[in-house]
């Protein structure tokens, strides 16, 4: 039991801790000193404590949506282990129940973007559907690609056994990190994808869904973003310490340093994609995904490629 | 019979008397052969009201011969409607329509008088932005976005409305008219001179000295005051240091909507060092209170010289760096580049002016067309882009960023203070009944003010025109069929100004 706790706890510190140092690997970049490095956890608890404003032409879908985002994400957050450590939460099959978990967190903010009628909201949530609908193949495919590894369906079971796991698989594994870091970027809304920084409501994709929120159920919707990238960074990271030092003190760490400065530096020094270029970017991630599942699938096999 | 008054930009005053009168026939007639001819551009057309009636003003600029053709028509417009120039020349459009909003003048086949400013004086008060004519097509398949008029960014007000399939942009509409500040008219209610200087500096904030230039000139048409040649030099480095900084802001803003921070952040820095020299010059970072009519407040001392040179070399050497690797960027030049498209064909129709028409490879610059002051000097020679996308107005940007440096440069290498610079001088006594223009190439593009004079040399008609007049229609153009996600980089490329346009 102390040690699902202790999981859980270190997700929770993964989760507020890759904002922090997203912000401070672009301030350092920047030249800037930047903002404190728990400063987006003080903005999110100042918005739990005011009121939100809800437009008229909105009706309780709208209020409901924030609530269904978090609770699912914070669902599918519970099944995650951190290396060795076990979840709070696990059955066989639990793999494809995050997915659709997550799913449904989009679906829900999807059509609360929809309820406002806004014409903006409405932009945001047909690129949001778009771009969920072409990365879920790579998720499947980069879990199905751990399944195979070990023969289970459950985070907990897949990486309890995977230290056992054959030092010829370390590239493969490698790329399943490197496709999940991708697929957070994705589900992130970060560059080159998405800009959390605009202010242009006609670029934005996550951030446009959400423009009639304020208060409480903006506080929620950025909780759930947070825990989301924790999701993702956890996976990849514990793909890396399969292959290196299977450990949580190793996972935890990696999780919040490797994704939190590889989105610091992508955000510095390069620019966003034109929008309609986001689909062929997304497929690429996609094509990469089957294409370590099918070498995974040759390795364990030990067919000679 | 002659049908203009022929006089450049460096001569004085016009006499009213010496304007012609033509018939409206007849100057529409000449105007058919002559716009076709694609060498002249309308520097302004404006009327104004005298007895029983309007008198109209033209002023036709000659970009081959620097010469300024100046004409005037008295139509007995109640009768019947003047034939529309617009119909045959579309960069007519603003100017017609502004006539039409102010005096209820018909135009006869104008594509579409819709309403220009909505100023506060404005013939039809029942016309308000509740009531614009929104241009719509219909179509399932179509959708239609509003942006403004209030943004969420600290801008002005504006609305973009675009019809649009998916993510593409059929057709943006520009709906201008929410700033009523009445500037022409404030010019003209007060006659006190340093009162109007500061108005002309807050024409377009981001051109003050742009247009206090503009205004400068015209009261030192009217006053016979020739400025010196020290004067004109000081005003030249006043207004290549507002190009310089704000090319440099719109780098750094085109780098912030496209997310690449590194170069946001270096342009930014740079500006802030250009605008800091423009304050330790005048005390303003923007350049407020640097021209004044008739002289100068802050003339150049060697120490001032000294800074500028010193921070304009430092500012020219690191943005060339910035430069080279903004044109080696593969990301940001995936953004920029076929993005935006005005050719060159379509912004000669329209009229377009400054940096976004030389772009697009149309010759669009006073400095070199129609030279006054220092600039007769410097001999410039314009830069041309030719490809009009994003990148070709970021490319101009850039590379007159390092123009304008060089001509400071230059001009301050051997620049002594000689003392020879008048405080300014405010009660000048102006010609009356004459008309004086000025022409100003800021950093956006071409300033025009004219101002006509009563009997007693009093100002009592005062009309401004900022570059952005012209180019908003461009940028309506230049996202058309491009993704609604792009229209941000586009707009930043153009970076017009709203209250330049509203007044």
């Amino acid at each position: 039991m102390l040690v699902k706790l202790l999981n859980t706890l270190l997700m929770v510190v993964v989760a507020l801790s890759i904002t922090g140092v997203i912000n401070r690997t672009r301030a350092l970049l920047a030249g800037r000193k930047g903002i404190r490095f728990l400063q987006h956890i003080y903005n999110v608890n100042l918005l739990l404590r005011k009121g939100a404003v809800y437009s008229t032409t909105t009706t309780a879908l709208f209020r409901i949506a924030p609530v269904v985002y978090l609770g699912a994400t914070l669902l599918a957050f519970l099944f995650i282990p951190i290396a060795d450590l076990e979840p709070l939460l696990s059955f066989h099959g639990d793999i494809v129940f995050v997915a659709y978990l997550l799913a449904l967190s989009r679906v829900a903010i999807v059509l609360a973007a929809m309820d406002t009628g806004s014409s903006f909201e409405g932009m945001g949530a047909a690129r949001e559907a778009l771009y969920g609908a072409l990365v879920e193949p790579a998720l499947m495919m980069g879990m199905a690609t751990l399944a195979l590894f070990c023969g289970y369906s459950s985070f907990a079971d897949i990486f309890a056994t995977a230290q056992e796991l054959n030092m010829n698989l370390t590239i493969v594994l490698l790329l399943v990190a490197y496709v999940f870091v991708v697929i957070m970027i994705i589900e992130a809304g970060r560059v080159p994808v998405d800009d959390p920084k605009t202010h242009l409501e006609l670029t934005m994709i996550h951030e446009v869904m959400c423009l009639d929120y304020s208060g409480v159920d903006m506080a929620l919707i950025h909780i759930a973003g947070w825990l989301k990238n924790a999701i993702f960074a956890i996976i990849a990271a514990n793909a890396v310490a399969v292959a290196f030092s299977f450990h949580w003190w190793f996972a935890a760490p990696l999780a919040i340093l490797a994704t939190g400065i590889a989105i610091g530096v992508v955000e510095s020094f390069r620019a966003r994609n034109k929008l309609s270029r986001n689909a062929t970017f997304i497929l690429t991630i996609v094509a990469m995904s089957a294409l370590v599942l099918l070498t995974g699938f040759l390795l364990i096999q030990n067919i000679e490629i | 019979m002659k049908l203009y008054h022929v006089t450049n930009n460096c001569a004085s005053h016009i006499a009213l008397s010496d304007i012609p009168v033509v018939e409206y026939v007849e100057l529409y007639n000449d105007l058919k052969e002559r716009m076709a001819q694609r060498r002249y551009h309308i520097g302004h057309y404006f009327a104004t009201e005298i007895e029983n009636g309007l008198k109209f003003f033209l002023i036709l600029l000659d970009d081959t011969t620097s010469e300024v053709l100046v004409t005037s028509f008295v139509p007995d417009y109640y009768s019947e409607g003047l034939a529309s120039l617009t119909a045959l020349h579309p960069a007519f459009h603003p100017f017609e329509r502004e006539i039409h909003e102010l005096y209820g003048v018909p135009f006869d086949s104008h594509p579409w008088l819709k309403p220009l400013r909505f100023s506060h004086d404005r013939r039809d008060k029942a016309s308000t932005m509740d009531s614009y004519p929104f241009y719509s097509i219909e179509g399932a398949e179509l959708h239609e976005v509003n942006v403004g008029p209030i943004h969420a960014g600290i801008i002005e007000p504006g609305a973009f409305r675009f019809i649009c399939a998916g993510e593409q942009v059929l057709h943006l509409e520009i709906a201008l008219g929410y700033q009523h500040r009445g500037v022409e008219g404030e010019m003209v209610r007060n006659q006190n001179r340093l009162r109007q200087t500061l108005i002309a500096e807050s024409i377009a904030g981001d051109t003050a000295v742009g247009h206090a230039t503009a205004y400068a000139e015209v009261v030192e048409k009217f006053a016979g005051f020739k400025a010196s040649k020290s004067l004109s030099l000081e005003r030249m480095i006043a207004i290549e240091l507002e190009r310089i900084a704000m090319h440099l802001a719109d780098t750094g803003a085109l780098a912030t909507d496209i997310g690449f921070q590194l170069y946001q952040v270096a342009c930014e820095a740079l500006r802030t060092v250009t605008i800091n020299t423009s304050q330790a010059w005048c005390g303003n970072r923007f350049g407020k209170s640097v021209i004044r009519p008739c002289g100068s407040n802050h003339p150049l001392t060697e120490q001032k010289i000294a800074l500028i040179r010193k921070n304009i070399s430092e500012v020219r050497r690191r943005y060339n760096e910035v430069r080279e690797d903004i044109m080696e960027s593969p990301s940001l030049l995936a953004r920029f580049e076929q993005c935006g498209l005005v050719p060159k064909s379509e912004m000669e129709t329209i009229g377009g002016v400054g940096q976004a028409a030389r772009a697009s490879g149309l010759l669009r610059d006073l400095r070199a067309t129609h030279p006054s002051g220092y600039y007769t000097e410097i001999k410039h020679e314009p830069i041309l882009k030719h490809d009009g996308d994003v990148m070709s107005r970021l490319a101009t940007r850039m590379d007159e960023v390092l123009q304008s440096a060089d001509y400071i440069e230059s001009a301050l290498a051997n620049y002594k203070p000689q003392g020879d610079i008048p405080a300014p001088d405010y009660n000048a006594t102006l010609q009356g009944d004459a008309l004086a223009f000025s022409l100003v190439e800021g950093w956006r593009g071409e300033i025009c003010h004219v101002a006509l004079t009563n009997g007693e040399g009093e100002i009592v008609k005062y009309k401004i025109k900022d570059p952005s007049l012209h180019n908003w229609l461009g940028l309506a153009i230049a996202v058309r069929s491009e993704g609604i996600s792009d229209f941000p980089i586009n707009n930043k490329s153009f970076n017009l100004s709203y209250c330049g346009h509203d007044l």
